[in-house]
């Protein structure tokens, strides 16, 4: 399967997980999003799962590890566009991405960043 | 012996049985007589097919169906299960007069126990008319009592009303999150003005919402708790301290506009 396209844009790296996105590709995700973020510089990570119609266990985990990793080397991270089922199973499961930012679109999550870290419409 | 008196007799029974169901049931007559013709041709045909115990489930069937109109039109099932136990009355009357005198007790037996059959199978199907038209009601009320509304350029709201149970929470839940996605909502507003008890259960299910509608990245107001439902939420040591609450929709409204208002700001300024 094809590696999941990492995308630079000003400050911010972006990255849109596939529809059939499995365990080794999310890891794989994890290790270039890592490497990006410190040859970058970047300040921003911005992962768009709206095309995903099913996150698992080990993807969610595998999500909040991302935004540690890159917190430790200076970036935040947003996730973007969680569809409405699999909030509902990610929250079933006990998994609420504690400590990862949300947003509805890349628009709003680009948006809320010009106010930096804990402005209106981060959710930490 | 009982399908033979009623393919010889079978006029005098049905007679027989309008007359004491009209005096049970007051009115109608000429509905009850035909009615009776199509449950005794029924059941005719039930007991002259050969082998085995008969088949009552179309003479059932027809009963029921019968059952239903009464209660319709306002009858009460102990009425209509009296007008079908008429039909013994009449049938032993007429079987009195038939056979020899040693096979009375066994055909009076037979005679009594297919009416008390149909009279348990007319109740069945009853009942499980009233069952559908249950159910149903119970799914228009789910739906009824979720709606979810726009109430502001990217805020929407979800008034609850009545007590939130399971299902309940699970409907306004996946109608709230596809408000948002569908709206573009920044802020999704639960008002709970019209909840009359909130337990660690409720709280549960308001948290779990909460919970959700961080992560699609809209910020989610809890509205409405009553001064009293605050004192009862405390003593029972519920948390919502993670939660965004204010005592009124509109507080809450305000609260929404000025967060929007914030973002368009921000937009208007890149």
């Amino acid at each position: 399967m094809s590696s999941v396209p990492v995308v630079r844009i000003r400050g911010a790296l972006v990255a849109a997980m596939q529809e059939d996105i499995d365990d080794h590709g999310a890891l794989e995700l994890a290790d270039r999003l890592a490497d990006a973020v410190a040859r970058h510089g970047a300040t921003t990570v911005l992962l768009d799962v709206s095309a995903a119609q099913v996150v698992d266990s080990f993807i969610s985990r595998v999500i909040v590890d991302i935004a540690r990793v890159c917190r430790l080397l200076g970036a935040q991270v947003a996730v973007v566009g969680i569809r409405p089922a699999v909030a509902i199973t990610l929250v079933e499961l006990g998994l609420t991405l504690e400590g990862v930012r949300t947003a509805l679109t890349i628009d709003d999550a680009m948006n809320a960043l010009e106010e930096g870290a804990g402005g209106n419409g981060w959710h930490t | 012996m009982i399908a033979a008196v009623l393919a010889a007799r079978g006029p005098q029974v049905l007679d027989a049985w309008v007359t004491r169901a009209s005096r049970l049931a007051g009115d109608g007559a000429a509905e009850l007589e035909r009615d009776g013709t199509a449950v005794l041709d029924a059941l005719r045909t039930a007991l002259s097919s050969d082998g085995g115990t008969p088949d009552l489930a179309p003479v059932t069937g027809l009963l029921g169906d019968f059952g239903a109109r009464r209660t319709r039109s306002g009858d009460a099932p102990a009425q209509t299960a009296g007008l079908v136990l008429a039909l013994r009355e009449a049938l032993l009357t007429e079987l009195a007069d038939a056979g020899e005198d040693a096979d009375r007790f066994e055909v009076a037996r037979e005679a009594g126990r297919i009416v008390d059959e149909l009279a348990l199978g007319s109740f069945g199907s009853f009942l499980a008319g009233r069952e559908e038209v249950i159910s149903a009601q119970g799914e228009q009320l789910l739906e009824l009592s979720t709606p979810v509304v726009r109430v502001w350029d990217r805020v929407v709201a979800a008034p609850l009303v009545g007590t939130l149970d399971s299902a309940r929470a699970q409907v306004v839940m996946e109608s709230l999150l596809q408000a948002i996605s569908d709206d573009g909502a920044l802020v999704a507003i639960l008002d709970i003005t019209g909840v009359p008890t909130v337990d660690t259960l409720v709280a549960q299910h308001l948290l779990k919402t909460v919970a959700a509608t961080r992560l699609m990245g809209a910020d989610c107001i809890v509205s409405g708790i009553a001064p009293q439902t605050a004192q009862t939420m405390v003593q029972l040591g519920i948390d919502l301290s993670e939660v965004t609450t204010r005592a009124s929709l509109a507080d809450a409204l305000a609260m929404a506009i000025t967060r929007v208002q914030a973002h368009a700001d921000r937009s208007a300024r890149r």
